[in-house]
């Protein structure tokens, strides 16, 4: 498993550089242009990012979690982010990617909580958002079952994260 | 809706502290929260420069179009109520290829346009049909092969290992694929 984390770049990488070689398509412009795209992602990204994380930080450092979820993550025996990170993830990416900095900061990205807050934002997706712009999309306002579905599969990637974690950590 | 997250958030934080008088914390949270942001953003650039790069020699080669007429046949078995030849089922396959590629912003357009035609063999117009839960629901549990957000992140606050979430990442996330496939399935049958 270890040996798949480690090659799975690298192979990608080759395959792509060959695929495209043997297609005899400019791969290196081809490459600056995306990553001129890149930049503009960036630049297009970073107001909503710099909204979350000042958001979310204030939350955060106000200890209001500390007293909400203090009996639940005590049985649990989990770091107190990441439940909230868990409530956030399918409604906002970025406020979930700024609770996992925050525990990068505080216990380091390769400690327990490090490698689980990185898996479960690995494993599960912005759902509610999703749904909410591709229903609008089409003016589909009955959206029957698809929020059970689409969270009960959250729920099975958050649980095997947790186990996994368990496992390779 | 992200808008009334962002409110909650603040409003929340800020009352609260008040109450229990951890003022000066927020205050201080407040006047360092910008820089925080830029520094996030920051170990984020390259690693989306590079990997827009990237994805953009696999799309102009093709790896895509590639990529999604593998998925199609078997996607036509999930999507019963489809006609088999439907435009739909190629933007579907393209939406799940660019999201397997961590090609987002891809994804999206496929993504919507697959949602249109869906829309046009929809029976009741303000209800989702069968097949445009399915594919929902498939875009939302799909797999991601490469997290590369979460591996610059990782290696920008030191990580020795960084990629070494990959593999259970990607487990986890299969397995969150094909419960939502079966739990779909069942309910789809159930209502028969």
């Amino acid at each position: 498993m270890k040996i798949f984390s480690i090659i799975v770049i690298p192979i990608f990488i080759l395959f792509v550089v060959l695929y495209g070689f043997r297609k005899k398509i400019d791969i290196y412009s081809s490459f600056l242009n995306g990553a001129k795209d890149g930049l503009k992602t960036v630049y297009n990204i970073f107001p909503a990012v710099l909204a979350m994380v000042f958001a979310v930080n204030i939350f955060l450092d106000s200890n209001v979690l500390l007293f909400l979820l203090k009996p639940i993550t005590k049985v649990l025996n989990l770091p107190q982010e990441i439940l909230p990170m868990a409530f956030l993830r399918p409604i906002s990416g970025t406020a979930s990617l700024t609770i996992m900095t925050n525990i990068f900061e505080i216990y380091g990205p390769d400690s327990y909580p490090g490698f689980l807050s990185s898996v479960i934002q690995g494993c599960t997706d912005t759902t509610i958002y999703v749904l909410a712009l591709y229903y609008s999309s089409i003016k589909v306002s009955k959206t029957r079952y698809t929020l059970f579905v689409g969270l009960m599969a959250d729920l099975v990637g958050l649980i095997m994260a947790f186990i996994l974690t368990n496992i390779f950590f | 809706m992200i808008s009334i997250l962002w409110t909650f958030l603040i409003i929340i934080g800020i009352v609260y502290s008040l109450i229990t008088g951890n003022i000066e914390v927020i205050n201080n949270s407040i006047l360092t929260n910008a820089g925080k942001a830029l520094e996030l953003i920051l170990s984020l650039l390259p690693t989306i420069v590079l990997w827009s790069g990237i994805m953009k020699i696999a799309e102009d080669a093709g790896v895509l179009t590639k990529f999604a007429s593998f998925l199609k046949p078997i996607l036509s078995k999930l999507f019963p109520s489809v006609p088999s030849n439907h435009p739909s089922l190629g933007y579907i396959a393209s939406n799940i290829a660019a999201n397997m590629l961590g090609l987002g912003s891809a994804a999206t357009p496929f993504g919507l346009k697959a949602m249109s035609e869906l829309q046009k063999i929809n029976s009741k117009k303000d209800t989702a049909s069968n097949a445009m839960i399915t594919f929902l629901v498939l875009n939302t549990a799909g797999v991601t092969i490469i997290p590369t957000t979460i591996i610059a992140l990782r290696l920008a606050y030191g990580s020795s290992s960084p990629t070494a979430i990959i593999a259970p990442a990607v487990i986890s996330t299969s397995c969150s694929c094909i419960s939502a496939i079966v739990i779909d399935y069942f309910i789809r049958r159930g209502k028969k």
